[in-house]
Parts: structure tokens; C-alpha cells; sequence
């Protein structure tokens, strides 16, 4: 059967898409000639916005970006904000948002593999994926009080302290883990189907990853050890033992086996954050209105989704001249087109889910 | 790798190797905790780009960032600085690559290098209105076709705008 | 009795209880599924509308009912219209020659339990069910859009290619019966003392993996693969239409397990026929041990789709082709040999 080619328009309301990304697609019958992502369906002038707020007011807006990880958002832009004002983080602030980052690194890989199951067909560890985000969210609404956009970092340090009930209740929450982990593995680490679906699909060379600005996870599924916490380490992330889980291959599978072996070094981080919590304060005295000197400051970190930079410029107001985002979204999904090349329509899905990306972070 | 980071003298190696290689385009440099900083022409601003990425070996291309100077003039004068961030793996050094850019000027793009500054030009064009030539597509990447103006650029009102969408 | 109640009454009532009958069963199922599913991930599933949630799909309908009808501008209305009644009107029509159960004696009148007893209710049956698939097509091409019509034209090439292993199953099931009526092929079972799923269990797999494939039902749901193709060929369909081919998939699934339970399972026989200490069984009435064969096929459907992932395409194709066809002609040809040497 001879077939035109077919444009076909995937989003901006699409199932798959993972929020409102529209992707232009050529097919030939099942076959994927071109992929066009078009993007700013979700645009709002975040970074116009920073300019005309004070710099702690930008900090719950950094929750908007990836809303998976509003932590790590918050975390990027106070380091960024704290290395241009020169603000000297107590040692105990920092253990905290090492907890805090990481148990939301838990919370955006298991979200992921939750989804990126629900985008291959396996519905039900859609289900256990979010069960076990689920009292990770807990934790953060019983520090904060807020689950997704949750705001718990500002500058200087962390909201609230770190007391002995919500430490013994991240505990429970980090033993309860391992076995949820397990129950997900034994559904599809040996699946024929899943494996089909995700072994050798996608597959991205460490060579071409790095020319296309993959980082994260993705990146690391090739077999690339890059990882800022290790490379260039913030928060005291040097203090804590933990290995870089890296793929071999740089196809799904190896994406979906990087992140499950991220979420175990996450939860070893936490532990032993919460063995070493430091006494001291939990916060820097911070002046209420921060006035910073003109200057410029590069901070990144890695976020669950790849590394996570802003750029600070300040002008000696209270008020940034400019705050720039390197989002890992908006960069990783760059290597869409060349990851579906002459693949089938159906791994298209699975190869954007594979890539983890959030709209919000993307359009900004 | 911190101790790989701290290496200034091979740093200083470098930027030594820039100056001698575009003489009187580079007009600033230096060097600071595991980070070359360097201020350049905008007409080397590729040639230089790969050359960071063959010789010196950047081979990652981390982000690309548009100031607009105009309530701020920054030293070099022009109405736009623009910022490569470049990152070298393994050894996590840093290194900043300033060009000044006038109103209506335009740059030469750098996908011929970095196929990974594709969307992050793309970004600087529609925010602030830098025309990149030599790239291969370039649209607007978050706003429609025919929004008129670049919202990024401080003479663009923050609200209240008539017209637009 | 008199002929006004044999002739008029009797097959009216048979007729209501043949539309009735599966709709009960989609009902039941609709609820089973989003229930047992929930179940298995964790959840509650719907538990509001009656016991336990039961009336759920009522409720669903009741809401699609009334919802607007809607046809694309670019879609042919004829094709578009006809395809869910397609769809619907040969599962429905199928039941017809599903029997129930033994003939029920009352008074001096048999009651069958089936309308129609034909000497060919197999090949009918099946040719029945693969008349919804030009539902389908239709419905999907009728729409005039990309999705429906991908999912179409998998569900086309699907449908064609795991309609071979399916006959050739059957096959095995006739030679053995040599009768293509239903009640037959139960009786003969009755006769041998063993279900023709444990003589052949070969014959069995390939029908059962077929008959998934046939029915679009997880893993082989890629004609309505929701994280690719939204909802494939009732994409564009809605209100009552697209009830139509929602209530079709489970009135297909109702039908293909009834005829695994004839083919394979022994129809309304109760189990451990041969053991005299399990007597007691046969005091259950056929039709009960019916439905509990029924709904355990059924079970089987919810708990694969809970638990596996979706087939790409091309390993779709390549899973009949390369291994199921020639699995089903070998098994064939080894039964048609152990039949002609005995």
C-alpha cells in the first residue's frame, strides 16, 4: 500500500504530551519522517515578571517552572541570588536542602516512571509510582504545608527547621521506598513488551548527547558521568557518599534504569543528611529588603530533569535587572528530532516521555 | 576534579592561546575558580567558539544570555551584551564568552559549532529581537508569528501594551 | 401450552433476553473492570452510584444519553452514522446462536436456551464478529480525521492478521467435534469426558492471544491506544455513538469468552464430570457454571490489561506472523494427524 505523507498534529491537547507541547509530526503510514516541537502554549513572560519583583518574591514563581520539583527551582535561583549577594549559607540550612532537594528528586522520578509506564501502556504503575510520591508530598505539606508548588527554600536558607518528628517520619517514608521500587521493577524490568518498547529505541551516542546539550538523566544513560553535584558540588554535597548510576546503551531503557538507580543514591543522600544534620541555624540573617550591588552570578545544580542554571544580574536595587533560566527541559527536548529519526509513531511517546520533560519549565 | 578546577596556570594557558591566536578581538580575559572569562569582538565570536570547542576542548554548550544595556549601559556600550556559557566535561570548567551587539545589529550564529545554541538563539531572538545569521530556522519559539516587538527588552511594557495580542 | 404463548411469547421473550442478556453482562463487566483494575493499583474505582458502585455504567449511559450528538463538518455522514449500529448489531446478533445452556424442560415444552441452532452456529458466530470490524474501518475512515483513521488502519490490519491463528484454532476444535453447532461441540465434550481446552491445550492459547488481539483489548489495544492515538477510531464520536462502540468492545469481549467456554471449556458442564464423589456439582444448574467460566475469561481480560504494557505495531505483527500462525498450523496439522490415525 503506497501512502502520502501525513502531517500529523500531536498536541497542544494531546494524552501523551505531558502538558501543552504541540509536535508537528510527518508520518509515512507508522513511520516517523520529521518531528517539530512548537512550544509556548504555556509562555508567560516569566522572566519579564522577575524584573519588575523583589528578589525574595521571585522565589515562589521559581515553584511554577518545573512543577514537579518546585524545590529544586528554588534552590537554583537562591544559590544564584546567595553567590551574587555573597551570602553565607549556615551549615545546617544546607543539610536541609539537601533533604529536601533530593526527597523531591524522589518525587520527580517516581512521578516519571509513573507516567513514561502510563505512555508505553502499563497503567497500573502509573498508579504505584504516584502511591509512593504520594507520602513524599506528605512529608513536604507536613513541613510547609504545601505539597506542589511548595516554596520551602528562600534565601539564605530553608523555611522551617527540620524537627525530630518529621525526621523520623522521612525515615518511615524512605524505608517504605525499596519495596514500592521493587514492586514497579518486577513489573517491567524483565518484561518482553517493555523491553521491546524501550530497548535500543531512542538511542543517543555520548558524542551527539553532548553536542545537543543533553544533560541529566538522559545524558547519563549514555554513559556520561556528569553530574554537578560531583562536578561542581553546592550545598555541601561533598559531604555525602553516593555514586553517579550511569547506562551504557543511551536508549530508554537505560534512561528508565538511570533514574530508578538515582531515586536508591537519593534516598542514601537523605540518610545520611539526616544522620549528619549539623546543629546551628537553619537560615542566614537575611535583610528583608535585599538590595544587591550590580554584578552577575552563574549558578546551577543538578535537578531531577538535568542542570538547572540561573543567571542573576542585579543593577543595587531591591529589584534583579535580569534573572535567566537554564532550563534542562528546554534543552534536552532540543534532541527530539534526531532521538525519533525513522522510528515508529508509537516510540515517538516514548522516547518524549523518556526525555522527562515539564511544559512550565520549557515556556517559562 | 576540584583540584583539575583550581588549575589557574592552565587556565591562564588558555586565554594566552586565545590572545595570540585573535590578537586585538579579545578585549578583556581572566580567569577566576575554574572559570575563563572573556570579552570579545562580535565578528570573531564563532571563529572563537570553535576554538574553545576543538582546541580547548568546551564541549558542551550550556546557555546563551541577552542583557539589554539600556537602563543600565554596561562598558562596552552597546545596547545588548550577549553571554555564551560554555562547559567542559570532564573537568567542569566554565568558561563566559561576552559580545557586545548594537540596536538592529546581528550576530553570526552559533549552530555551525554548537547545535545545542539551536533553540537558545532562537530564544534571544524572540525576546530581544538579535537576528542570528547563518542559522538555520529562525522563528519565534514561544510567542506567535506575528506578535509585533520583543518582550524582553526594557522598552517593552511590562503591561497595559495596546495592540499585540 | 397454548400456540399463542409457543409461537409469539416464548420467542418474543427469547429475543428480549438475547438483547438483554449482554447488556447485563457489559454492564457487569464495565463495573468489574474499573473496579477489579482500581483494585489492583491501589485505588477505590467508582463505589457511589448503588452497591458498591455497581450502577456506575447505568449512570455513565444515562450521561451519554443526553449528551450532544456531535458530526464532524468533513465527515461522511452515512459511514459515520452506520458505523456504531455496525458494531453493536453484529455482537448483539452473535448471541443468537450462543447457547446457554441444556434445553430446560417445563411441562410438557423444551425451553432451549439458544434462538437459533444451526448446524454451522460456529462459523456464523465468527463471521459475525469480524463484521465489526468494518464498523470500525468505516467509523474510523467516516471521521475524516488523522487519529481514527490510524487507528483504523491498525485495527484493520490487526483484525485481518489474527483472524488466521483464530480459524485455524477452531479448526482443531471442529475436527475433533466434527460438528460445527455449538451445542454440538459441548454435547461431544459431555460424550469424551474431557474439555477440548485440556486435550489441545495448544489450540487454546492461540485462540485465547487472538481473541485479545481481536477484541483491541490490552496489550493489542493499539487501534485505541489512548497515549498515542487519543482514542483511536472513536476519537470523533460522542454521546450515544460513542457508548455504542464503548458497550460493542464488551459485548465483544462477552462473546469471545462464551465461545471459549463452548469451544474449549465445556460450555454449561459442570467441572470433574468423571468424579463420582464430586456429583454434587450437577445439582448446579449448567447455565450458573456458564457464567462463572464466563466471568473468570472475563477476570483474565482486566488482569492482563492491569498488568502489561502495549505491543508496539510492528512486534504486533510480527507476534502473529512469526509465531502464532505457524504455532496454530503445526498444532493443526498434529491434530489433524492423531485424528486420521485413530
Amino acid at each position: 500500500m503506497a501512502f502520502r505523507e501525513i502531517d500529523l498534529n500531536m498536541g497542544p491537547q494531546h494524552p501523551s504530551t505531558h502538558g501543552v507541547l504541540r509536535l508537528k509530526l510527518a508520518v509515512d503510514n507508522e513511520v516517523v519522517l520529521r518531528v517539530e516541537p512548537v512550544l509556548g502554549y504555556l509562555h508567560r513572560g516569566m522572566e519579564k515578571l522577575w524584573e519588575s519583583l523583589t528578589y525574595t518574591q521571585i522565589v515562589p514563581l521559581t515553584d511554577r517552572l518545573d512543577y514537579l520539583a518546585s524545590l529544586s527551582n528554588n534552590l537554583a535561583y537562591c544559590l544564584a541570588v546567595e553567590k551574587l549577594a555573597g551570602i553565607e549559607v549556615p551549615r545546617r540550612a544546607r543539610y536541609i536542602r539537601v533533604v529536601l532537594a533530593e526527597l523531591q528528586r524522589l518525587a520527580s522520578h517516581l512521578a516519571w516512571t509513573g507516567f513514561m509506564a502510563n505512555d508505553i501502556g502499563a497503567m497500573s504503575v502509573l498508579l504505584y509510582g504516584f502511591e509512593a510520591r504520594e507520602d513524599i508530598l506528605d512529608i513536604f505539606e507536613e513541613y510547609c504545608g504545601a505539597r506542589l508548588t511548595v516554596h520551602g527554600i528562600r534565601i539564605g536558607g530553608a523555611v522551617h527547621d527540620l524537627d525530630g518528628p518529621l525526621v523520623s517520619r522521612i525515615r518511615a517514608v524512605l524505608e517504605r521506598i525499596p519495596k514500592r521500587l521493587a514492586d514497579i521493577r518486577s513489573l517491567l524490568d524483565e518484561n518482553r513488551i517493555w523491553k521491546e518498547r524501550t530497548v535500543g529505541i531512542g538511542r543517543i551516542t555520548a558524542g551527539e548527547a553532548i553536542d545537543y546539550g543533553l544533560t541529566g538523566p538522559p545524558l547519563r544513560a549514555c554513559g556520561v558521568a556528569w553530574d554537578m553535584r560531583k562536578d561542581i558540588p553546592y550545598s555541601s554535597y561533598d559531604d555525602f557518599d553516593f555514586d553517579v548510576p550511569l547506562g551504557t546503551n543511551g536508549d530508554v531503557y537505560d534512561r528508565y534504569l538511570v533514574r530508578l538507580e538515582e531515586i536508591c543514591q537519593s534516598i542514601r543522600i537523605v540518610g545520611q543528611a539526616l544522620d549528619g544534620l549539623p546543629e546551628g541555624e537553619f537560615k542566614a540573617k537575611v535583610p528583608r529588603v535585599l538590595k544587591i550591588a550590580p554584578g552577575e552570578a552563574f549558578h546551577t545544580i543538578e535537578a531531577p530533569k538535568g542542570v538547572l542554571g540561573f543567571t542573576v544580574r542585579s543593577n543595587g536595587t531591591d529589584k534583579p535587572e535580569r534573572v535567566k533560566m537554564k532550563s534542562p527541559s528546554f534543552i534536552n527536548l532540543q534532541s527530539l528530532e534526531h532521538l525519533c529519526q525513522g522510528n515508529l509513531f508509537s516510540d515517538v511517546i516514548g522516547i518524549l516521555g523518556s526525555l522527562d520533560i515539564v511544559l512550565g519549565e520549557i515556556d517559562k | 576534579m576540584p583540584a583539575d578546577r583550581a588549575d589557574q596556570s592552565k587556565l591562564r594557558k588558555a586565554l594566552d592561546a586565545l590572545a595570540g591566536r585573535f590578537g586585538d578581538a579579545v578585549l578583556a580575559g581572566a580567569a577566576d575558580k575554574g572559570e575563563l572569562a572573556v570579552r570579545l569582538t562580535k565578528d570573531v565570536i564563532v571563529p572563537a567558539l570553535s576554538f574553545f570547542k576543538e582546541e580547548l576542548g568546551f564541549n558542551a554548550f550550556e546557555d546563551l544570555v541577552v542583557f539589554d544595556n539600556l537602563n543600565s549601559p554596561d562598558e562596552g556600550g552597546a545596547r545588548f551584551t550577549v553571554v555564551y556559557r560554555l562547559f567542559k566535561f570532564p573537568g567542569a570548567v566554565r568558561a563566559r564568552l561576552t559580545v557586545e551587539v548594537g540596536d538592529g545589529e546581528s550576530l553570526p550564529s552559533a549552530v555551525p559549532v554548537y547545535r545545542a545554541a539551536d533553540w537558545a538563539e532562537r530564544e534571544a531572538f524572540d525576546m530581544f529581537g538579535i537576528p542570528f545569521e547563518g542559522h538555520p530556522d529562525l522563528r519565534r519559539i514561544y510567542l506567535p508569528d506575528d506578535f509585533e516587538g520583543h518582550p524582553l527588552r526594557k522598552d517593552f511594557p511590562l503591561a497595559g501594551r495596546t495592540g499585540g495580542l | 401450552m397454548t400456540p399463542f404463548v409457543a409461537d409469539v411469547l416464548i420467542p418474543l421473550g427469547k429475543i428480549a433476553a438475547v438483547i438483554l442478556y449482554p447488556m447485563v453482562m457489559v454492564v457487569v463487566m464495565i463495573w468489574l473492570e474499573r473496579r477489579v483494575v482500581a483494585l489492583m493499583q491501589g485505588r477505590l474505582g467508582p463505589n457511589r452510584v448503588g452497591f458498591q458502585g455497581v450502577l456506575q455504567p447505568v449512570a455513565d449511559a444515562v450521561k451519554l444519553f443526553f449528551k450532544e450528538d456531535i458530526i464532524p463538518r468533513q465527515a461522511d455522514k452515512l459511514l459515520f452514522n452506520i458505523s456504531p449500529v455496525l458494531v453493536m448489531f453484529s455482537s448483539l446478533l452473535a448471541f443468537c446462536f450462543v447457547p446457554l445452556g441444556e434445553p430446560v424442560r417445563i411441562g410438557t415444552t423444551t425451553l432451549t436456551l439458544w434462538i437459533a441452532d444451526s448446524p454451522v452456529g460456529l462459523l456464523i458466530v465468527l463471521g459475525l464478529s469480524s463484521i465489526s470490524v468494518f464498523g470500525v474501518i468505516f467509523g474510523g475512515w467516516a471521521s475524516n480525521s488523522k487519529y481514527p483513521l490510524m487507528g483504523a488502519l491498525r485495527s484493520v490490519i490487526q483484525v485481518l492478521s489474527y483472524e488466521i491463528p483464530t480459524g485455524l484454532a477452531v479448526l482443531t476444535v471442529v475436527f475433533l467435534a466434527r460438528s460445527m453447532d455449538l451445542v454440538e461441540i459441548v454435547r461431544r465434550q459431555e460424550a469424551s469426558g474431557v474439555w477440548y481446552g485440556f486435550l489441545m491445550p495448544v489450540s487454546f492459547v492461540v485462540f485465547w492471544i487472538s481473541a485479545v488481539a481481536e477484541t483491541n483489548r490490552a496489550p493489542f489495544d493499539l487501534p485505541e491506544a489512548e497515549s498515542e492515538l487519543v482514542a483511536g477510531y472513536h476519537t470523533e464520536y460522542s454521546g450515544m455513538k460513542f457508548a455504542y462502540f464503548y458497550m460493542a468492545e464488551y459485548a465483544h469481549m462477552v462473546l469471545v469468552s462464551s465461545l471459549v467456554v463452548i469451544l474449549f471449556f465445556g460450555g454449561w458442564l459442570p467441572p470433574f464430570q468423571g468424579v463420582k464423589a464430586l456429583a454434587f456439582l450437577h445439582a448446579v444448574p449448567g447455565f450458573i457454571w456458564y457464567l462463572v467460566k464466563i466471568m473468570f475469561f472475563l477476570y483474565l481480560y482486566v488482569w492482563i490489561r492491569a498488568t502489561l504494557p502495549r505491543y508496539r505495531f510492528d512486534s504486533l505483527i510480527r507476534l502473529v506472523w512469526k509465531w502464532l500462525i505457524p504455532l496454530a498450523l503445526a498444532n493443526f496439522l498434529v491434530v489433524a494427524l492423531v485424528r486420521f490415525l485413530r
